[in-house]
């Protein structure tokens, strides 16, 4: 038997177990997942809580509700990966050796790399939303705060869902008006990147819908340290913002063990040297990452986890075959933006093409608008929840093509922007 | 895309002045580029261009996290070398195109 192995039974892990066993002869293959933690997290959920409007039984399940028949699942934590011997070292168990391995063990925020965050104030008065425990944490803070200046502030890119912080922002700012406390309530968001949004048009769109809400915004601001005695944020050029409660999104990092295996860039963000077209690793053949692991510049989300997953499934087939890999990703990304008062936006986009206004999946129709704000969008965000555990996780393809689509979109707000 | 005139030499820059062609850059555009953003080059502003540059080349990607990691000056020094945004400052001055480490 020839052995498949599967490195974390997150989002794309546990799309791609459900696939290749679809795919993979069970007489020639033997697949095998190792995962440390039974729990799997609707993490689009984690934004909702806060707020009351998930409450937090409902986004958590059993991993292994979601695995097929004919796979073994070894519950462990890697400690390192030998490419040179084609094994992996666990924990507690003996190494498990592979033909073809695949890295899926995602990013974690570590509120540790900068200096105050996890000091004396750490779940008091600074808060992260990007855990389970976290969000569930705020929730309770916000029952009973009674307001003064609240500051959400992004540590560095890349982070997990790049609109979470500002859906959280604008989540916020709806919260506070429809409990009658928004005159309480101060809210600024701080970014390291020179506008709220990665990409011009969302950007622009998004900086409007900033200040119309009447939210500051301070931009190019790179943390170096939470001055606690002060309860302020101080910037590398010494920049400061006070807070009386800091929503903190922490650097982002990937598996310390793919570092500890030398997959990584060197810059101890520990996510893997990934070919951004192929998904294969760029130093072992035999070696595939999918998700939040790998080092593309594209966003850590779950669609993008799904569109690559359709992607590296044809890929590995062929790498088995002994073919070369003739599938590739076009960085394609696909997401709701909350906007808060039961409003969403959304965007498409891909390595080459920014997120433009439209119509969206049918062009023309919709009947979802891109970069537009409207009720429908919120449905659409909140029916992706079903979605995510009906079909994402068991690999059953979406009615939305791998490739991200022109059709639809409007091409000359990218030149007006 | 345009082509523009820097320290008497013709050359493609896009939107935001960086330039599209790091082979068009040399020392004398990197100190005028430098001078529209009131900084003058000392030898370490000379040694992180030069990383950058080599970098780039390399094509790996870079942040201000990996400049404060390349032993050549960390995330202060690197800020009080090319204050405000020192990352999009440094690539234009040297010549290379504005990082994409913002996803």
């Amino acid at each position: 038997m020839k052995k498949l192995l599967i490195l974390g039974a997150g989002t794309a892990g546990t799309m791609m177990l459900n696939k290749l066993r679809h795919r993979l002869d069970k007489k020639e293959w033997e697949i095998t997942i190792v995962e440390n933690d039974p729990n799997h997290y609707y993490q689009p959920g984690f934004l909702f809580v806060p707020f009351g409007i998930y409450n937090k039984t409902e986004i958590v399940k059993p991993k292994a509700d979601f695995f097929p028949n004919h796979i073994h699942a070894v519950w462990d934590e890697v400690v390192k990966i030998e490419p040179e011997n084609n094994q992996v070292l666990l924990k507690n168990n003996d190494p498990l050796a592979y033909d073809v391995l695949l890295i899926a063990t995602g990013c974690t925020p570590d509120p540790a790399e900068t200096p105050g965050l996890q000091g004396e104030l750490w779940e008091k008065d600074i808060f992260t939303f990007y855990t389970y425990e976290g969000s569930c944490a705020l929730h309770d803070k916000l029952e009973n705060w009674e307001g003064g200046k609240l500051v959400i502030n992004i540590v560095d890119m890349p982070i997990k869902c790049p609109p979470a912080p500002l859906e959280f922002t604008f989540l916020a700012e709806a919260f506070f008006t429809n409990k009658g406390m928004r005159d309480k309530v101060d809210i600024t968001f701080v970014t390291p990147m020179s506008g709220p949004f990665t990409k011009p048009v969302a950007s622009k769109m998004l900086s409007g819908l900033l200040a119309e809400r009447n939210i500051h915004s301070v931009h190019d601001f790179y943390i170096e340290k939470v001055d606690e005695a002060n309860k302020k944020i101080v910037s590398y050029d010494e920049k400061e913002v006070p807070f009386d409660l800091l929503i903190t999104i922490p650097t982002n990092k990937g598996a310390a063990m793919v570092a500890a295996s030398g997959l990584d860039e060197g810059d101890d963000l520990n996510f893997a040297v990934t070919d951004k077209h192929t998904l294969q690793s760029k130093q072992f053949e035999n070696i595939f990452v999918i998700g939040d692991a790998t080092n593309l510049p594209a966003s850590k989300a779950g669609s993008v986890a799904h569109f690559e997953g359709e992607v590296l499934t044809e890929n590995i087939l062929e790498f088995i075959a002994g073919k070369p890999l003739t599938h590739q990703f076009d960085g394609h990304s696909n997401c709701f933006i909350e906007t808060g008062y039961g409003q969403a936006s959304v965007i498409d986009f891909n390595y080459e093409v920014q997120p433009l206004p439209g119509k969206f999946p049918v062009p023309g129709i919709g009947p979802l608008s891109l970069l537009g704000i409207s009720r429908i969008n919120h449905w659409g965000k909140l029916a992706f929840k079903w979605a995510y555990w009906n079909m994402l996780l068991k690999g059953i393809p979406f009615p939305i093509s791998t490739n991200m689509s022109m059709a639809g979109k409007e091409e000359e707000a990218a030149t007006e922007a | 895309m345009s082509e523009v005139l820097i320290a008497g030499k013709s050359v493609s820059v896009n939107e935001e002045g960086y330039l599209t062609d790091p082979s068009q850059w040399n020392r004398e555009i990197a100190e005028q580029i430098a001078a529209e953003v009131n900084i003058t080059l000392t030898p370490k502003h000379w040694e992180v261009l030069e990383y950058l540059r080599e970098k780039q080349q390399a094509g790996e990607m870079l942040n201000i996290r990996k400049i404060g990691k390349s032993g050549i000056v960390d995330i202060k020094e690197f800020y009080q070398l090319f204050p405000g945004g020192p990352l999009k400052n440094a690539s234009k001055i040297a010549g290379i195109p504005k990082p994409a480490s913002c996803i």
